[in-house]
């Protein structure tokens, strides 16, 4: 049942089920993340949650923040244990063993949301292959990467998500180094090109854009990619009050663009329609520069020696942009 | 001797057991008592288990901690949306205060306020509330 959220006032009516005291650094976006999905709906929801910051910080034992159905599984495979409860629900449905109190709730139309929540060390590296698996198999559950850029939850190493010129505990930037040499992962685009019929990016300042996002991918059969920014005080190093603020900077320069790809397959699979959507378009593109000023883990790019970085990424920001700019006017 | 925690009611227990007096894979219960539908049940409403963290306090990481002004707010609910810690109390529509048992001072909530003066400012914690309060800054002009 999609729940009526018209603006930020109806949305305040939410009863968290996402509890304080955990353990998340002050400030920290995947917290905030974690409140927009799941005040998203008002439908039982099962989460499975991969190693990584959000899972070891909020499940220290004896305690637990979690007031929904939540399974702690490995590093790798929060995909897989999401895929394998939504393969279960089905069957139990179908014979129609239910709990109860579940049945009751599906009577009402209230169907269970499956989702997993991993970082982008668990997403991007080591749990792309059970993630794979289970879109390229077509379970239906919600998969939400909560993209800080870096294995934050073991003391900042690169991953393949962390972006050209970050300074990292595994790129570090000195003498003889700007820091990480690669490009960002488009996972995006990765994920859509499974063929699943929901997939989108978004950022947590933009909340009524990722709530949107979260209920079209509920209402949707199959499996959904959300690649949410996740702006991190700790090793991004900005100032824990600031995160909203780095983040909308993040939207506003178009390095985090927000859009939605959507994919329609007939009864043999072929996927016969793609769409692109931007789903927001800053009033004015704000310069790269600002972006990575506001995070110190850029700071060294503002040396003289270093400033070509700078000038790569806005070639690279400005080129993804017009990329899907064009893919949105194409339809494809 | 290992305790399993369904057992235990009382927090402080909890508190004072080492991890060797536990016993290993006993199940964390969020609830004493089933909750069928906990979107529909309010916080000050749920049954809340010693293991649920929302039992546990992380006030005391704060050096500075957000005072809320009712005369100025707006109950536009950014502070509540954008608060990551479940910190800022809303009900029917209203902001009503900050939960300070688990608010850990990040001061995203000041930054996102949009009234002139800000509803919300990080004041020192040893402060009282009410001096805080005595001393909110007035209306700021902004340079055009
Ligand atoms: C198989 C395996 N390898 C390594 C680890 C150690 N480990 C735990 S969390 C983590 C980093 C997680 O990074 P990410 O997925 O980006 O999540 P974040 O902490 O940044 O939210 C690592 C390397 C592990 N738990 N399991
Ligand atoms: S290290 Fe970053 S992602 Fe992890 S809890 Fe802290 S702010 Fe959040
Ligand atoms: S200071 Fe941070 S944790 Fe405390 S109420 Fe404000 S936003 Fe929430
Ligand atoms: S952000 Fe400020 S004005 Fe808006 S509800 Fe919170 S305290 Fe009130
Ligand atoms: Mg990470």
């Amino acid at each position: 049942m999609v729940k009526k959220i018209k603006n930020l006032k109806e949305f305040s009516l939410s009863n968290d089920r996402f509890e304080g005291a955990n353990l998340m650094c002050p400030g920290c976006s995947h917290n905030i993340i974690v409140r927009e999905v799941l005040n998203a709906t008002d439908d039982p929801v099962i989460v499975a949650t991969a190693t990584g910051c959000l899972e070891v910080c909020t499940a220290v034992y004896p305690k637990t923040s979690w007031d929904v159905s939540w399974i702690h599984i490995g590093f790798e495979n929060a995909a897989v244990a999401a895929a394998t409860v939504s393969a279960a629900y089905e069957v139990m449905k179908k014979k129609g063993k239910l709990p109860p109190a579940t049945q009751k709730m599906v009577d009402e139309g209230r169907e269970p949301k499956i989702v997993a929540f991993a970082g982008d060390g668990g997403t991007y590296d080591i749990g792309f292959q059970s993630l794979s698996g289970a879109f390229e198999r077509g379970h239906n559950f919600m998969y939400v990467c909560l993209d800080n850029e870096v294995y934050a939850n073991t003391g900042g190493q690169r991953s393949s998500s962390t972006p050209i010129g970050a300074s990292t505990t595994t790129s570090p930037a000195g003498s003889v180094s700007y820091g990480e040499k690669m490009m960002k992962k488009s996972m995006v685009e990765i994920m859509a090109d499974h063929g699943a019929p929901y997939v989108a990016q978004v950022s947590p300042s933009k909340w009524k854009d990722l709530v949107k996002k979260v209920q079209k991918g509920f209402e949707v059969y199959g499996p959904v990619y959300i690649n949410a920014q996740s702006a991190c005080t700790t090793e991004w190093k900005h100032a824990p009050e600031d995160t909203i603020e780095v983040s909308d900077l993040g939207v506003d320069s178009c390095v985090w663009p927000l859009y939605e790809i959507i994919n329609e397959r007939d009864e043999h699979g072929i996927i016969y329609s793609t769409k692109l959507n931007i789903t927001y378009r800053p009033k004015t593109k704000i310069p790269v520069e600002e972006y990575l000023a506001a995070q110190p883990r850029f700071r060294h790019l503002f040396k003289p020696e270093n400033r070509h970085i700078i000038d790569l990424w806005q070639k690279a920001v400005d080129a993804r942009w017009e990329y899907l700019q064009k893919r949105e006017e194409a339809g494809v | 001797m290992a305790r399993d925690l369904k057992e235990i009611k009382d927090i402080n227990e909890i508190k004072d057991l080492g991890w060797d007096e536990l016993i290993p894979g006993a199940a964390l219960f969020s609830f004493t008592e089933p909750v069928e539908d906990v979107a529909e049940v309010p916080m000050e409403e749920r049954p809340y288990a010693p293991t649920n963290s929302h039992e546990w306090q992380v006030g005391d990481w704060r050096v500075e901690k957000p005072v809320y002004n009712r005369d100025l707010c707006i109950d536009c609910q950014f502070c509540w949306v954008f608060c990551p810690d479940m910190s800022i109390l809303s009900r029917d529509k209203k902001m009503i205060g900050v939960i300070y048992e688990h608010c850990k001072g990040c001061g995203i909530c000041v930054e996102v306020c949009p009234t002139n003066p800000k509803s919300l400012l990080m004041f020192p914690e040893h402060m009282d509330n009410d001096e805080a309060l005595s001393m909110w800054p007035k209306k700021e002009e902004k340079d055009k």
